[in-house]
């Protein structure tokens, strides 16, 4: 049956400000999905984001929303969530927002194992200010500042995350949209942190620089190149070389940040 | 999707033996991403919006509905669930 996306939107707000054919409608879709599946109180959810066109997101929404500076939205998310931990926190950033301008944010939340869920708008470029290399552009693509292709390697925003302390790690796509929203929803229903690698899509900028075909070519890619971890067990190393993975990485229990903080508080009172 | 926001004379809505297409061509952008995904070649584009053309052979998979980007389409059946 569909799915009525109404309880949750601003009214009058539609049609949103992304280009056809951008991916990040499917994710703002899928993150609602999860949010109505874990059935968080809209009146106890907090939103936030930084700057891009993955950050426009929550004015879209209808729940509590923050859409603050480029990078910044963990910082954000990180005093809210210490000023009343029973709030559920969820952040949306764009590849360049949460890893380049928002790279140290990122990791330390990451290492602090904060109770918040992280989703990377992950599009492989600057996509608002017109197709910069972001630290998800493959080596070799081509951006408007790398116009003879790109000399950098990418951050793999699942090791990065997995390395910096995360204890949710996963990663989906907007072709596989309902494995996304159930991962999505896992990430808000685990206790720490949890960052979730959206990979999505920025026709616009990205995929007509580089001549990856229409909007769903691009989403189609997904379906020939990520493979599930479990299925990759089948493959040989040379075969799962050429693939990218996808699904939960690490799913791991490690006191949370703002409980150690907590401890901290109540010795202090009672000393 | 939010047909209830969007205006009723805004959604054109097909339908036939139970089953119902909803589109708000206001919020379609006319990416095709539903036309090339579904598997029952149900949609085209006329006009630059997504067109309901063959109703009759959906087979209610959703595939359409979740990953338009735009909540510009919905698909309700005769009860089944959907899947992906
Ligand atoms: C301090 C600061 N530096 C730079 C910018 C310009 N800026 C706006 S959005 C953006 C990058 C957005 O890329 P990403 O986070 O990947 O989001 P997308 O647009 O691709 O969704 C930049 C560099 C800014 N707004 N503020
Ligand atoms: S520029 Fe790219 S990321 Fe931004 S709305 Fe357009 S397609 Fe989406
Ligand atoms: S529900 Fe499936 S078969 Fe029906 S129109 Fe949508 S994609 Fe096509
Ligand atoms: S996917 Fe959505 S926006 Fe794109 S053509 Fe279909 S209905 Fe329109
Ligand atoms: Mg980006």
């Amino acid at each position: 049956m569909a799915f009525d996306y109404d309880k949750y939107m601003r009214p009058g707000k539609l049609p949103h400000i992304w280009c056809p054919g951008c991916a990040h409608g499917i994710v703002m879709k899928s993150i609602i999905r999860a949010i109505d599946r874990v059935g968080l109180d809209k009146d106890r959810t907090v939103i936030v984001s930084g700057i891009g066109c993955a950050s426009r997101m929550p004015g879209y929404v209808d729940f509590n929303t923050l859409h603050t500076t480029h990078g910044r939205s963990l910082a954000f998310a990180t005093g809210v969530k210490l000023a009343d931990p029973s709030l559920n926190v969820i952040c949306v950033a764009g590849d360049g927002d949460a890893l380049a301008i928002g790279g140290n944010h990122f990791i330390h939340a990451c290492r602090r194992n904060i109770d918040i869920t992280m989703v990377v708008f992950n599009n492989n470029i600057y996509g608002m200010t017109g197709g910069q290399f972001s630290p998800t552009t493959p080596h070799g693509k081509l951006a408007s500042t790398t116009p003879y292709g790109n000399p950098d390697y990418a951050f793999d925003v699942v090791e990065l995350s997995m390395g910096a302390g995360a204890t949710y790690v996963s990663r989906g796509t907007v072709y596989h949209a309902v494995p996304l929203e159930r991962q999505i929803a896992d990430g808000i229903t685990h206790k720490g942190m949890s960052v979730i690698d959206a990979l999505c899509t920025c026709p616009t900028t990205y995929g007509r620089r580089n001549k990856l075909g229409s909007a769903t070519d691009m989403i189609l890619w997904f379906k020939d190149n990520t493979v599930g971890i479990k299925a990759a067990e089948r493959l040989s190393p040379e075969e799962r070389a050429e693939k990218i993975l996808t699904g939960v990485f690490r799913q791991d229990i490690k006191p949370e940040y703002c409980e150690e903080y907590q401890k901290i508080i109540d010795m202090a009172k009672g000393a | 999707m939010s047909t209830v926001q969007a205006r009723k004379e805004e959604t054109v809505v097909s339908e036939k033996e139970g089953r119902k297409i909803t589109v708000i061509p206001r919020y379609c952008k006319g990416c095709e991403i539903c036309v090339a995904l579904c598997p029952k070649s149900v949609l085209e584009i006329r006009e630059f919006k997504v067109y309901v053309a063959r109703i009759e052979d959906c087979n209610e998979c959703l595939l359409c509905e979740i990953r338009c980007p735009d909540f510009a389409i919905e698909v309700e059946g005769k009860g089944k669930k959907g899947k992906s």
